[in-house]
């Protein structure tokens, strides 16, 4: 490609034709503020933050989608080049309730940002302010429309890299709010509660449904016996929100830290995870030898799970009926583990703690009370155990290591990768691979299946029966594969589909910010934490064999298709409220 | 839930205007106008089958419908009285114009009358400040209006 030469701020600077402003003056190290600006998914130039003078325009330009031309003369810092941005910001302060110490993001706001390192000190455009009532219908989702700048990225990242086009726009100008058409509420909507507009949202316009109060609730009653499960995708991520790096692994500092506010057991999810590999691994075993419906697709991810209810419901008998591993979890604890330890089940309150806002939503489907009770009582996001970690006082740095408690803390590598993409298929793998050809695996890792590309397909050999495999994560890329499904091409066996891009570690219950490279490193931390596991394989899981032995009998038995399977409810895609209301 | 003029409206027309521009680029605003056209607005129940016939969402469709001052998504009355609030207009005497149809029709901005006859609406200019204070109703103009004679002009549409 074609080299094109510019300065920018004094500075010569060489980069390919086509590149932006905003990258060039990237590779010199120099830093243009940005705002509705999202790399790859929402280049738009509409909050013109980025302004910079090009010498010869008659305008100040938008850095971000201003390409670059032989000989541009770019200034990033100039009298009026931080006149125009200031104003910029001031005005859209001037229509945002701002409540910044009481805020949810509070203290991890771009715009909050924006207006200190640009020395804001004063609201000089105090008037009118456009007031819309909260939107709190979704059990996932909370819009704040007061809190909401206009810059659209929700709206990018919903379509785009979810195609699920839940909200726009609606109106114009000074009228205009964010949301659903109609003025529907989100909960009334297509929505799938994946919580991804909430990770890309500059304010507090999105954030998910508050279960801390109810958490804190359950924790000071004395009845209760408080059991917490936290999923594979928390132990790499929970360290952000006390400002460690991405990727950090805290399992035990996490362990600790939930005992400290109180809970009475603290389990994995990583142990419900090789129990699904059970489930699931025997289910795709049967489907291949016994005839059922193939390709069979996974179904750990509830974002994954509303968006084929609405948009795919003739491929619903694809889907596993495995629930996911927070609500195989919550079956069991309220059922053998009461029984185990000699608990009345009505007095366990379960709380997990997911990198999910779906699973919000997910815990309260009626289907999910195999137990005789809600299964799980509450689900918090990472950001909300964060949350609730700060608001006891707790030292993150200063605590120890503690391990989960037995016997359902105990798991394998084969679970903790479930939190990356393609790891429930490796997972599966590791396990498929043994039962059917009762040899050992030469070597666990199935490389094919990694990575951050958006549709990945591999074929593996179970002594010679081949089992062709695609793994799709974002549900764009889900949308991809599934019309191939659909017009019967793709031929494949076994499918993994993840709502989030990145797979649960890049889950919208996830630390503020999860970006591309953040979701990198929580990957590098996940298969990290896989290859320092003793045991790599959920069906070696020793707790594992001695539930099926004490308590459920087989893999796809009568008390696993009792506590441990589920059916879908078909949706429509357009009109689902009307569709509710009818039936 | 209940809507206003529910069952009035003629789906089968909508989908033929649908299926006349589907496949070309830019379809949904023409479709849009010639449903408007048809109905007279644009209800939930035809911006629904547009979004469905054109394979695009409902944020999609409303957005654009909310979008353009021109489009609407509520009933309108019969005749669209747009009244022009320029400087031009104003300099001439156009808010004791607006005042008067304010008074005559009971209504504010944006309001249709009981009888479904007129709808009120602020227009940026009409383009004739040769004869301000000016005034649309329908398709046809009136100019050089006084709190009287705008009175007038109304009684020729009741």
């Amino acid at each position: 490609m074609a080299l094109v030469k510019l300065t920018i701020d004094g500075l010569p600077v060489e980069v390919e034709a086509g590149t932006t402003i905003l990258r060039a003056a990237e590779k010199l190290g120099i830093h243009i503020p940005t705002l509705c600006y999202l790399e790859d998914i929402h280049e738009f130039g509409a909050c013109r933050v980025c302004v910079v003078e090009v010498e010869g325009a008659r305008t100040l330009q938008a850095a971000c989608v201003t390409p670059v031309r032989e000989g541009m003369v770019v200034r990033t810092n100039t009298p009026a080049v931080r006149r125009a941005r200031m104003t910029t910001v001031e005005l859209i302060l001037s229509d945002h309730h701002t409540e910044c110490p009481t805020c949810v993001r509070n203290l991890n706001c771009e715009l909050q940002s924006l207006a200190e390192s640009m020395g804001i000190r004063e609201n000089r455009f105090a008037g009118a302010r456009t007031v819309n009532p909260v939107d709190s219908s979704s059990a996932a989702i909370v819009r704040d429309p007061n809190k909401c700048i206009l810059c659209r990225r929700c709206v990018s990242i919903c379509e785009k890299v979810q195609g699920v086009k839940a909200i726009g726009p609606v109106g114009r100008g000074f009228e205009t709010v964010i949301g659903p058409a109609f003025g529907d509420q989100l909960g009334d909507t297509v929505c799938v509660n994946c919580g991804q507009c909430i990770l890309v949202c500059p304010t507090g316009a999105l954030y998910e449904r508050d279960s801390t109060e109810e958490v804190w609730a359950a924790l000071a009653d004395p009845d209760r016996h408080v059991v917490f499960q936290t999923a594979p995708a928390t132990r790499v991520a929970l360290g952000e929100t006390y400002g460690l790096p991405p990727g950090s692994i805290v399992t035990g500092k996490m362990v600790a830290a939930i005992r400290r506010l109180g809970a009475d057991t603290v389990f994995d999810t990583d142990f419900a995870a090789d129990l699904t590999i059970m489930e699931e691994g025997h289910e795709l075993i049967q489907r291949l030898t016994k005839g059922g419906t193939l390709p069979m697709i996974t179904s750990c991810s509830p974002g994954w799970i509303k968006f084929i209810e609405h948009f795919y419901p003739d491929l619903l008998p694809n889907l596993s009926t495995c629930k996911s591993p927070q609500q195989m979890f919550g079956a069991v604890i309220k059922t053998y583990y009461a029984e185990k330890v000699g608990l009345d089940p009505a007095k366990i309150y379960h709380v997990s703690v997911m990198p999910c806002t779906a699973k919000k939503f997910e815990c309260k489907r009626p289907e999910m009370r195999d137990s005789g009770l809600v299964d799980v009582d509450a689900a918090l996001t990472t950001r909300e155990l964060g949350r609730m970690l700060k608001e006891a006082g707790i030292v993150f740095d200063e605590l120890p290591e503690e391990p989960y408690d037995d016997p359902l803390g105990e798991s394998t590598g084969a679970a903790v990768i479930f939190g990356a993409t393609g790891g429930v298929m490796e997972a599966a793998l590791r396990t498929a691979y043994e039962v059917v050809t009762k040899k050992t695996l030469p070597r666990v890792e199935f490389e094919a299946v990694r990575g951050l590309e958006g549709v990945k397909e591999a074929s593996v050999d179970l002594d010679g029966t081949e089992v062709r495999v695609a793994v799709a994560h974002g549900l764009a890329n889900a949308k991809k594969v599934l019309d191939k499904v659909r017009a019967g091409e793709g031929d494949w066996h076994f499918i993994e589909i993840m709502a989030c891009p990145g797979g649960c570690i890049g889950g919208g219950g996830q630390p503020i910010p999860t970006n591309l490279e953040v979701r990198q490193k929580r990957i590098e931390g996940i298969y990290t934490a896989d290859e320092r596991m003793t045991i790599r394989k959920s069906h070696e899981n020793p707790s594992i064999i001695a539930l099926y032995k004490e308590f459920l009998g087989e893999p796809l038995g009568h008390k696993s298709h009792e506590l441990l399977h589920t059916t879908y409810t078909p949706r429509g895609s357009y009109l689902p409220r009307r569709e509710k209301a009818a039936d | 839930m209940a809507r206003e003029h529910e069952g009035a409206v003629d789906l089968g027309r909508v989908d033929e205007i649908v299926a006349r521009h589907k496949g070309r680029e830019g379809a949904l605003l023409p479709v849009l106008r010639e449903v408007q056209d048809a109905v007279g607005y644009l209800p939930q129940e035809a911006l629904e089958r547009v979004a469905l016939g054109l394979g695009l969402s409902l944020s999609q469709v409303y957005g654009v419908a909310t979008f353009y001052s021109l489009l609407y998504t509520k009933p309108k009355g019969k005749y669209t009285v747009r009244v022009c609030e320029s400087a031009p207009c104003h300099v001439q005497g156009a808010q004791e114009v607006i005042d008067t149809l304010v008074r005559e029709l009971g209504i504010s901005f944006g309001e249709t009358t009981p009888d479904g006859l007129f709808t009120l609406e602020k227009v940026s200019c009409l383009g004739v400040c040769g004869v301000a204070p000016a005034v649309m109703i329908g398709d046809r103009v009136y100019g050089n209006l006084t709190p009287e004679t705008v009175v007038a002009v109304l009684q020729e549409y009741r």
